[in-house]
């Protein structure tokens, strides 16, 4: 075998103490929610009994159930209007101070919109509840799918729609049997990714619930159970929401990947 | 033959850019019609124009004696190749040719036959499953084809079809497209740059220059009769001599005469021009009182195979002069460079053009 030179070592040291720093508290946290005793000084021994005690829990499929609601219809507006956007966007003459505001929503902070969000719905006199939450995922999200597929379009060869037209296609029929095909990847991505930001979003949420446990979601449920303190219940909570938003992203990075053109 | 397309008093504008200025012409049926300019001529837009993607600020266009600009481009009878090809990336390549026949409604065994016999047409038979990506750019240049093709359009357009290919590849797909125009028995107007390849493919051209159709014939009208210094110098090689028109031909400064045939008012400056293959290299002035002949330096020589390319300075008129002559000439074998010759040509080869411009004599240095 090679020998490897000694700045080489130094760099790998140095690569897998950063990605320790990064993950060692993720890993800590799975490997607890396994944990019999529940406690965070001993390990006693593998259980599921903590996703068990989970099954149970009435509060917390209501939130589950109100968090899927929010993520999913949110995700689906969010995907129309973004694309629509984005298609819109790319038809405009190029200017840097209109693409520049579409990355607004993404770049102000997250409690600086929810103010913003609460007062406007407050001015409106809207009831506050799941709605006003979707509302105000598809704010955000919008931005992050019209993003996402403004960067699928860039590669995307507009002659193709001509010659869908020159060949006895219509306008809508182009757009359903060529354009969205073709972005589709984009589209699919965006979507995943206004889901996952969707289901673990919470200082917006917060804002903009309702009272009560009819407009509680996940994120605020684990919120209010952490006041008295990390139980083992929520570690398990904490690595099914990991192992969900994984996923997805994986899967909208999958889809997503560049094709050669040709 | 009876006229397909006519167009009358076609201009087009792009805010203040003129990309068409006023172009009449006519395309007859079965005919291989070439758009040829340089680049910014305004032949692309033409194209378009006929395809319904751009619509004329003014002009008639007509295709069978019918309003051509009242259907939309989707109900035309007018199919186009892209330059880019523009295959549909997600569609195999039997699904981006049956495209068009779908769009008519067409299924079954008859999409499936009519598909076939286009994929056979262009020899891409056993291809059907393949995605765009997984072609080559010949063979995507002629799944563009079979499906511009397939819905058996009244005229063909199509926008610099070879220009993506390498030279080999293009030299035996412009035998192709003469072939398959020939098969299919359908107009096409096929958009370049490339006079060589326009020669070589069109029966008529049309040679646009600044929005504006500068001369239409066959290519041996262009090359033999061309109608101005435009012409004259962007079909093939030419010499030109600057002078003013007199009673017989064209005086150069100097007071020598060069005769040759064509219109130019009376003296009013003038060209005299002459292709490179109609000039002799002599030793000594000809007998022959009638021909041109002009005392030339030998500047190079170059060696192409059947020609030898000969360049000379000609004092008398201030002019590099380009001759190609026959390496079997036994007058050549022995020319070197600095020798001084006779350059000599009779009348009938050369053209006396107007010479109308300082911005037409600075393009011709």
């Amino acid at each position: 075998m090679a020998k490897v030179r000694p700045e080489r070592q130094a760099l790998r040291a140095h690569a897998a103490l950063v990605y320790l720093f990064l993950y060692g508290p993720i890993a800590v946290l799975v490997v607890l929610s396994f944990n019999e005793s529940g406690l965070p000084t001993a390990w006693t021994g593998f259980s599921t009994r903590w996703y068990a005690a989970l099954a149970g829990a009435a509060d917390i499929h209501r939130a589950v159930l109100n968090t899927l609601i929010v993520a999913v219809s949110a995700t689906a507006v969010a995907t129309i209007l973004g694309t629509l956007l984005a298609l819109g966007l790319e038809r405009l003459k190029p200017r840097a101070w209109i693409d520049g505001l579409m990355f607004v929503p993404m770049i102000v902070p997250d409690i600086v919109l929810a103010i913003a969000l609460l007062s406007f719905y407050t001015l409106l006199e809207m009831t506050l509840g799941l709605h006003s939450i979707i509302f105000s995922h598809i704010v955000f999200n919008i931005a992050f799918v019209a993003v996402v597929v403004r960067a699928r379009l860039r590669n995307f060869d507009k002659s193709i729609v001509e010659a869908s037209i020159d060949l006895g296609a219509s306008e809508v029929g182009t757009f359903w049997r060529i354009t969205l095909p073709v972005i589709a990847p984009g589209v699919i991505a965006g979507a995943l990714i206004a889901f996952t930001l969707s289901i673990d979003e919470f200082v917006i949420a917060f804002f903009t619930a309702g009272a009560g446990p009819s407009s509680t979601t996940f994120p605020m449920l684990i919120y209010s159970m952490i006041r008295f303190g990390v139980t083992p219940e929520i570690n398990a909570i904490a690595t099914i929401v990991l192992f969900v938003s994984f996923t997805l992203i994986l899967i909208s990075q999958r889809i997503n990947r560049p094709v050669a053109n040709p | 033959m009876s006229a397909v397309i006519e167009m009358q008093g076609v201009s087009k504008r792009f805010g203040t850019a003129i990309a068409l200025d006023a172009v009449s012409l006519t395309i007859r049926e079965n005919e291989f019609y070439a758009l040829l300019g340089p680049s910014g001529c305004g032949k692309t837009t033409l194209l378009r124009v006929l395809a319904g993607f751009e619509t004329p600020d003014e002009g008639d266009v007509s295709l069978d004696g019918k309003d051509l600009l009242a259907i939309r481009p989707n109900r035309r009878p007018v199919n186009m190749m892209f330059q880019s090809y523009a295959l549909f990336p997600h569609l195999n390549v039997f699904n981006n040719v049956a495209y068009g026949l779908r769009m008519d409604r067409v299924r079954g065994s008859e999409l499936e036959a009519r598909t076939r016999d286009a994929l056979a047409m262009v020899q891409l038979d056993g291809l059907e499953g393949r995605r765009p990506n997984q072609l080559s750019g010949g063979q995507r240049q002629r799944v563009a084809l079979a499906r511009a093709l397939v819905k058996r359009p009244r005229v063909l357009l199509l926008d610099e079809p070879l220009a993506a290919l390498d030279k080999k590849l293009r030299g035996q797909m412009q035998m192709e497209l003469k072939r398959l125009q020939h098969a299919v028995g359908i107009t096409f107007i096929v958009v370049t740059h490339d006079q060589g390849e326009a020669m070589e493919m069109a029966d008529r051209i049309a040679l646009m220059r600044d929005g504006r159709n500068e001369q239409e014939g066959t290519p041996e009208e262009l090359y033999e009769r061309p109608a101005s210094h435009f012409v004259a110098d962007f079909i093939g090689d030419m010499n030109f001599f600057a002078g003013t028109r007199g009673a017989d031909g064209v005086r150069l400064e100097t007071g020598t005469i060069l005769r040759g045939h064509g219109d130019a008012g009376a003296e009013s400056p003038a060209w005299l021009a002459v292709r490179p293959e109609k000039l002799v290299i002599a030793q000594a002035r000809p007998a022959h009182a009638e021909d041109n002949a002009l005392e030339a330096e030998v500047v190079d020589i170059s060696y192409s195979g059947q020609h030898l390319s000969v360049r000379l300075r000609v004092p008398e008129a201030d002019a590099l002069v380009l001759a190609k002559v026959d390496t079997a000439d036994p007058n050549v074998a022995e020319i070197e460079r600095g020798q001084t010759l006779w350059c000599c040509w009779p009348p009938s080869a050369s053209r006396i053009l107007p010479r109308e411009s300082y911005s037409e004599v600075r393009e011709n240095e």
